[in-house]
């Protein structure tokens, strides 16, 4: 049992970590946050100066800026909805006693494992590349045109790229969360003459909501900042036609230098993704409580 | 016996205060020139012994970027970069490039072509040595256009490549027309069609530094463009950059090549080519306005300010841009992979001239670009396929993507060149332009 001594000998030897984690996460808050009111490129040396809010004035009305929040917003969207449905089904399939089961576990999670940059790179050289991917091969033996991913659906592309990364891990929480399911409930309902369908809309599903809610969470912290398969694959273009945010401001503060409408972009980023979270938790995270 | 040990015991004392080497640091791009020079590299270090390599090569954008930021940052990283035509005046400008002033007695400095080393200094002061310079040329397939009852020009027009395009694509037999970069970057389809444009008449500037994407000039520039590349080009262009179409061009599917000079020893390299005996060379094309679609680039090697092991870095630097550098190579690796477009004695070599059937015109396009006088009309700017101020880097790449935009169909011609006049307005009134 805690004594006061003890509770107190506890908080002081938190102090340094909490201190140095506190201080790891404001600092470049702060400095991101001074920068944002300067001129200041890094290639135009000696020339800061103080601008008050013309960075945020430029970010915000860029052209740029708008395409690049929807979208983030249709990638986020379109990588959950692609995961969730797929996630379950896989997790259903799974789930059954098939002959090599494990084995086909591993391989469904293999996804998960590989480096984004890589995986964009295999997808766009050989598979979705319009002459020499297996796509563009597949589509001519059946004798149509090849479609040219990158340039015709540039954000779609995107899309299901992420979606394949992302897929093992939705399939493993649901899964997980699947063999937590009472299965007495399951022969009662079949006793009842229940069919597949209403089975699994008013047992399984209710029974997943909360893994599905923690993968919603869990993704959308990470999909927001979606940026070596852009990088890789399209460079936010053509256009702005698969530009998100955050490669947006990686354009301004690494192919522009200019450091102060980067950081600028770059509290708005913050800020945006902090209302996504507010608006999720309010919408779902109350299925985690209790 | 004593004294025996001590003799052997100072001696390796003495070998191995000579042998606490300075280790120099230098950054590079992974261009097939460049990996040659590191591979190479043995033959510096056995004549200099007190001097280490440690290399560190990487992609162009990955390299521009750790560079720039290096190099801005005073961060001291590298002792030896490698930039191009673009960076050394604005650096150099800047200070943060060191002068290069103790090459050596024989390094032959008069040696180095005046339109490349022009473009290395400021007030005649050279900041960074050439490795190798290229212009852009039209590579072609001799057999193709044979075939197709047309003959080649030396220098051709924009109608003429148009014509031939035409008569030599072949999509169901995987052959296209013409093969030119689309890929979005200032590095990369901008830097075609900008020099295009400069045979349309159009320019990035007027002489107010207001941009230009609203004129006449520009819109037939990239009408034509996206026109051609639409019609004869191959699938998937909007991704292709110089390697892409390299490789497109090596293995028989394009008739034309519009693109960097240094790929003349690629495309008729015959363990990488296909077609390496049926490639025939041509300059660039123009529209008979005076200014030909060829533009003038090199990679050179420099030393940061923050470098402290100058001498060292200088002395390699030297060993890398010299004519002996060029014999190495030669010897090793034969003449046609000599590093071109640096050195007027090369041009002068019989067996170079023998070994590489694109020297001549690499030769005639790299003087007949003009950097101070890029395009018809007076400019603000020096650069011929880019504007040589600090923030073309990012306006570079954002117009790259409206025009990729219009080559992929998203955006109509006129849109792409609205918004990129858009774009630019605002760049440059967040820059405050003129300055």
């Amino acid at each position: 049992m805690a004594t006061t001594n003890s509770r107190s000998l506890a908080r002081l030897m938190l102090i340094p970590s909490v201190s140095l984690l506190l201080i790891w996460m404001l600092v470049p808050l702060c400095m991101t946050l001074y920068f944002s009111f300067l001129d200041y490129n890094l290639l135009s040396p000696g020339t800061e100066e103080f601008i008050g809010f013309l960075n945020y004035e430029f970010f915000l009305t860029d052209p740029a800026f708008f395409a690049s929040f929807f979208n983030t917003l249709l990638l986020v969207g379109g990588v959950l909805i692609i995961t969730l449905g797929g996630g379950i089904g896989l997790a259903i399939l799974l789930d059954q006693a098939i002959w090599g089961r494990n084995y086909v576990r591993i391989m469904v999670l293999a996804p998960f494992f590989v480096m984004p940059t890589v995986s964009a790179l295999v997808w766009k050289n050989m598979l979705m590349n319009p002459v020499n991917g297996l796509f563009a091969h597949f589509a001519n033996w059946i004798g149509v045109a090849p479609v040219d991913f990158f340039a015709q659906i540039p954000l779609l592309s995107i899309i299901i790229i992420v979606s394949w990364q992302w897929l093992p891990f939705a399939a493993l929480i649901l899964l997980t969360a699947i063999q937590s399911l009472d299965r007495e409930q399951l022969e009662a309902a079949d006793l009842d003459g229940a069919g597949p369908i209403s089975k699994f809309v008013y047992i399984v599903l209710p029974h997943l909501s909360r893994a599905i809610t923690a993968v919603i969470l869990i993704e959308t912290i990470f999909l927001l900042s979606i940026f070596a398969e852009i990088l890789v694959t399209t460079s936010g273009g053509p256009g702005y036609e698969s530009t998100n945010i955050t490669y947006l401001i990686y354009t301004q503060s690494l192919l522009q230098f200019d450091v102060g409408g980067g950081s600028a972009g770059g509290i708005v980023a913050v800020i945006i993704a902090n209302i996504v979270a507010i608006f999720l938790m309010r919408l779902i995270g109350k299925n985690l409580e209790g | 016996m004593l004294n025996k040990l001590t003799i052997m015991a100072c001696a390796a004392l003495s070998m191995s205060a000579t042998v606490i080497a300075e280790t120099i640091t230098i950054a590079t791009v992974n261009n097939g020139d460049m990996i040659t020079m590191k591979e190479l590299s043995g033959d510096f270090e056995k004549k200099n012994p007190d001097i280490e390599l440690k290399w560190v090569t990487l992609e162009e954008n990955i390299l521009r970027q750790r560079v720039t930021t290096d190099v801005a940052t005073k961060g001291g990283q590298y002792d030896v970069m490698t930039i191009g035509t673009y960076e050394v005046p604005i650096w150099a400008k800047q200070g943060w490039l060191q002068e290069l002033d103790n090459l050596g007695a024989s390094y032959d400095m008069d040696d180095l072509l005046p339109a490349i080393k022009d473009g290395l200094s400021v007030n005649k002061n050279l900041f960074a040595a050439p490795f190798y310079g290229e212009s852009s040329m039209v590579m072609y397939r001799t057999d193709l256009i044979k075939k197709a009852g047309l003959d080649m020009p030396k220098a051709p027009s924009w109608d003429f490549i148009l014509k031939a395009a035409e008569a030599m694509t072949d999509k169901n037999a995987g052959i296209y027309g013409i093969c030119l970069r689309g890929k979005a970057g200032w590095g990369e389809n901008i830097a075609l069609i900008t020099a295009m444009s400069n045979s349309f008449g159009a320019r990035w500037f007027d002489e107010n530094w207001k941009p230009q994407f609203d004129t006449k000039e520009w819109h037939d520039t990239l009408q034509y463009y996206v026109n051609i590349m639409n019609k004869y080009g191959p699938p998937g262009s909007s991704a292709n950059g110089f390697n892409e179409n390299l490789a497109l061009f090596q293995t028989g599917k394009c008739g034309m090549w519009i693109d960097a000079t240094v790929a003349g020893a690629f495309v008729t390299n015959e363990k990488d080519s296909e077609v390496a005996d049926k490639v025939g060379f041509a300059l660039a094309p123009d529209n008979g306005l005076g200014k030909r679609g060829n533009w003038l680039w090199a990679w050179t090697l420099a030393i940061p300010s923050s470098s402290k092991k100058s001498d060292a870095a200088m002395k390699f630097i030297s060993w890398a841009t010299s004519k002996e550098y060029s014999a190495l190579v030669a010897s090793k690796k034969g003449w046609a992979k000599v590093p071109p477009g640096t050195r007027a004695s090369l041009y002068n070599n019989s067996e170079y001239m023998k070994a590489a059937p694109f020297a001549q015109i690499t030769l005639d396009s790299i003087q007949s670009a003009d950097p101070v006088n890029p395009t018809v009309k007076p400019v603000p700017y020096v650069g011929v396929q880019f504007v040589a101020i600090p923030e073309f880097q990012g306006i570079g790449t954002a117009v790259g993507q409206q025009f990729a935009a219009a080559l992929t169909g998203q955006m109509t011609v006129k849109q792409s060149l609205q918004s990129s006049q858009r774009l630019v307005e605002r760049a440059m009134r967040k820059a405050r332009y003129p300055k």
